[in-house]
């Protein structure tokens, strides 16, 4: 996973409440083998509407979105961070996060903040015309115009991301006690610390 | 600290914690890891993007179901047929490359050990008792039935157990299941685990793992313990487990990667040392008479719609809960079924015989001691027998079971899960009735419209021969 620690440039100003997963990635995306590729298939009916920002040259390549209540209801399908990331969003700024797309963000390396209403309204009409920083260290979104707005992360999540470290990485990062529990075992069980077979 | 007396399901945790967080969470070691095609391709490209490697590949074993068509898999040659539907040709394709490439153990689909993972496992001696086993399948609470602690996990987890053959849990509840006495002939384990789930219903075991025992589970053979524990998830329960004894032994002593020599002199003494000690206590207990117990089929689309055969559909006013009603509304809505209609008054169209529930060979053999010298109904368009594995199927034949099923006008196919799920091409028409020997009768389960009536390998049999659902009794007699 990426490590971040700052995300800088246009956000997408799609302002909506209550996306739920499937807007994010329809379901008939899912039948695929790769976490990569889902972009094509990212917010596919909301672009098929007239003058969406999602197809707005304007906003191509932007790594924040912003978007109403209750970001990422619906399903628990981890295909939406995955659709996210492919299409280059690293951070998603609302109002509010459901807490299985929030957690699935957090596993991939997506940074969710969460923002009162007036603020996310504030930063939508910066979005319209300029870039929008957000500072992971110091937890503050701020803006050319001297915008400065804080938020809350917590402290565990905020050391994973800043690091890089997935939940399979701080595992990792727990080998010794893994190889010790392994060397245990081969005394006490050896029958189940390997697996000698012959077929396949 | 553990406790003094403990649950066969706590002793397994405790020989398995890597190390425990403040907030009680456990790195739990795994010992045995199957992998299919469906749940793993994420998981290895996520390895591949991060540059990670497979901790364990020898403890981790690879094999392709659920995609698979059951129809012939070469020519007439031995050449390899092309699979027409070409996401599961992809999703195939991925594990015969993936698992290699990561080293892992991979059988594949042209293999002769070939089959679903949950029949492959427990057969090759790669399920052990004690041992914790994971896949990415809920129905991996099968293994449960030689004494494994064995639960599905979803992608980002089936990462996690590659990366570093652990998983961060919490310990779950301790449930008892009770069944003294003895089934009366003509009931099978799979009436029971029905009958189990109509009365647990399908949250009567959430958060809690299940431990099967009294009379009933010990006479049991260890197919049969796979069968009920395979479906110790439509009970809500994450696992299932029946304690291992000198049957479970005799089943495993000598499957290709069963422990031997010394290993497996400690390995008996072990699991010997597993079962729940006398005072140990559950956080809920269920007592069942089996003599309760009668051939069992379900009628609506949840596993908990289950009825004895000699009954009729209830009506949704018989529920005490509002919201029960109404769901039994809409699943009677959906089935086509009327409350009061007489069970065996249904019409089936279709015969599933197989599925990690009920496709080893004791279900083959159950299937055919009905079929034999029968015939399916003129009016069931379409009845399949799907053994579990290879080596299943080899068995059938050996023992003619092949020429029972086929001259009694049903199919004789290649494993997979088949018409378990609407992932290959072995599906139900909408609207149209299969009894099936699978574990769901979810509304789609088998195919978009598809009406499912969960039975038994016997009843599943008798219901091809009568073109309605049947009491087996009333045909052997
Ligand atoms: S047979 Fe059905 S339940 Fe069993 S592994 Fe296959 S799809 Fe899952």
């Amino acid at each position: 996973m990426e490590p971040i620690s700052e995300v800088s440039g246009r956000a997408i100003p799609f302002g909506r409440k209550n996306v739920d997963t499937d807007v994010i990635i329809p379901a008939h995306w899912l039948k695929t083998i790769s976490r990569e590729g889902l972009g094509e298939g990212a917010f596919e009916t909301v672009k098929k509407e007239q003058d969406s920002v999602f197809t707005d040259p304007e906003f191509a390549g932007a790594p924040i979105l912003i978007a109403g209540d209750n970001f990422g209801c619906g399903s628990s399908r981890e295909h939406a961070a995955w659709a996210l990331l492919d299409m280059g969003i690293t951070c998603v700024i609302a109002p509010s996060f459901s807490d299985i797309f929030a957690s699935n963000a957090f596993k991939n390396g997506i940074l969710t903040v969460a923002l009162p209403q007036d603020a996310v309204d504030r930063l939508m009409e910066v979005a319209q015309t300029d870039p929008i920083d957000i500072d992971l260290q110091s937890q503050c979104v701020t803006t050319r115009f001297q915008d400065r707005f804080e938020f809350d992360i917590d402290p565990f999540r905020k050391h994973c991301l800043l690091n890089g470290l997935d939940e399979v990485g701080l595992t990792l990062e727990q080998g010794d006690t893994i190889k010790a529990h392994e060397r245990r075992m081969e005394t006490d069980l050896p029958f189940l610390a390997k697996a000698v077979g012959t077929a396949g | 600290m553990t406790k003094s007396a403990r649950t066969l399901y706590e002793k397994i945790w405790d020989a398995h914690i890597v190390d425990q967080r403040d907030d009680g969470t456990c790195l739990i070691y795994i010992d045995r890891h199957l992998v299919h095609e469906v749940t793993s391709p994420q998981a290895f490209e996520a390895l591949r993007l991060s540059g990670r490697t497979v901790r364990r590949p020898d403890l981790t074993l690879a094999v392709p179901d659920h995609n698979l068509p059951t129809t012939a898999r070469t020519d007439a040659n031995g050449a390899e047929l092309p699979i027409a539907d070409k996401q599961s040709a992809q999703q195939l394709a991925a594990l015969r490359t993936n698992a290699p490439s990561f080293g892992i153990r991979y059988i594949d689909a042209t293999d002769r050990e070939q089959g679903i993972v949950h029949v492959v496992g427990p057969e090759q001696g790669f399920s052990l008792p004690g041992a914790t086993i994971v896949c990415g399948d809920s129905h991996t609470a099968c293994h449960g039935g030689i004494g494994a602690l064995a639960f599905g996990i979803g992608t980002t987890e089936l990462e996690h157990v590659l990366a570093t053959q652990t998983l961060l849990l919490k310990q779950s509840k301790t449930m008892e299941v009770r069944v003294d006495g003895e089934l009366a002939p003509g009931v099978t384990p799979k009436d029971l685990i029905l009958h189990i789930i109509g009365v647990i219903g399908t949250a009567g075991g959430t958060g809690h793992v299940i431990e099967y025992r009294g009379k009933v589970f010990e006479d049991m053979s260890i197919e049969g313990r796979l069968t009920v524990c395979n479906m110790s998830i439509e009970g809500g329960a994450r696992a299932g487990l029946v304690a291992p004894d000198e049957k479970t032994f005799a089943y495993l002593k000598g499957r290709p990667y069963a422990p031997r020599g010394a290993d497996w002199d400690k390995a008996v003494a072990w699991w010997k040392s597993l079962a729940t000690d006398p005072g140990a206590t559950f956080d809920k207990s269920v007592v069942i008479d089996a003599a309760d117990v009668q051939p069992t089929v379900t009628w609506g689309t949840s596993p908990e719609d289950v009825a004895p055969i000699g009954s009729a559909i209830p009506a949704p006013e018989s529920y005490a809960d509002p919201s029960k009603q109404q769901a039994v509304k809409v699943s009677l809505d959906y089935m086509g079924l009327e409350p009061g209609t007489r069970l065996k008054d249904i019409a089936v169209e279709h015969i599933f015989i197989g599925s990690c529930t009920n496709s080893r060979i004791e279900d083959i053999r159950a299937a055919a001691a009905v079929l034999k010298g029968r015939k399916k109904a003129d009016s069931v368009k379409w009845a399949i027998v799907v053994p579990g594995s290879g080596l299943v199927k080899e068995q059938a034949e050996a023992e003619g079971l092949d020429k029972i099923i086929t001259e009694a006008g049903l199919e004789w196919r290649e494993p997979g899960c088949s018409a378990c799920l609407a992932m290959n091409p072995d599906k139900v028409p909408a609207g149209e009735r299969c009894a099936s020997t699978s574990n769901r009768n979810f509304t789609g389960r088998q195919g978009p419209g598809s009406r499912t009536h969960l039975v038994s390998p016997a009843m599943a049999a008798a219901a091809a021969v009568t073109g309605k659902l049947t009491d087996v009794r009333e045909l052997t007699g």
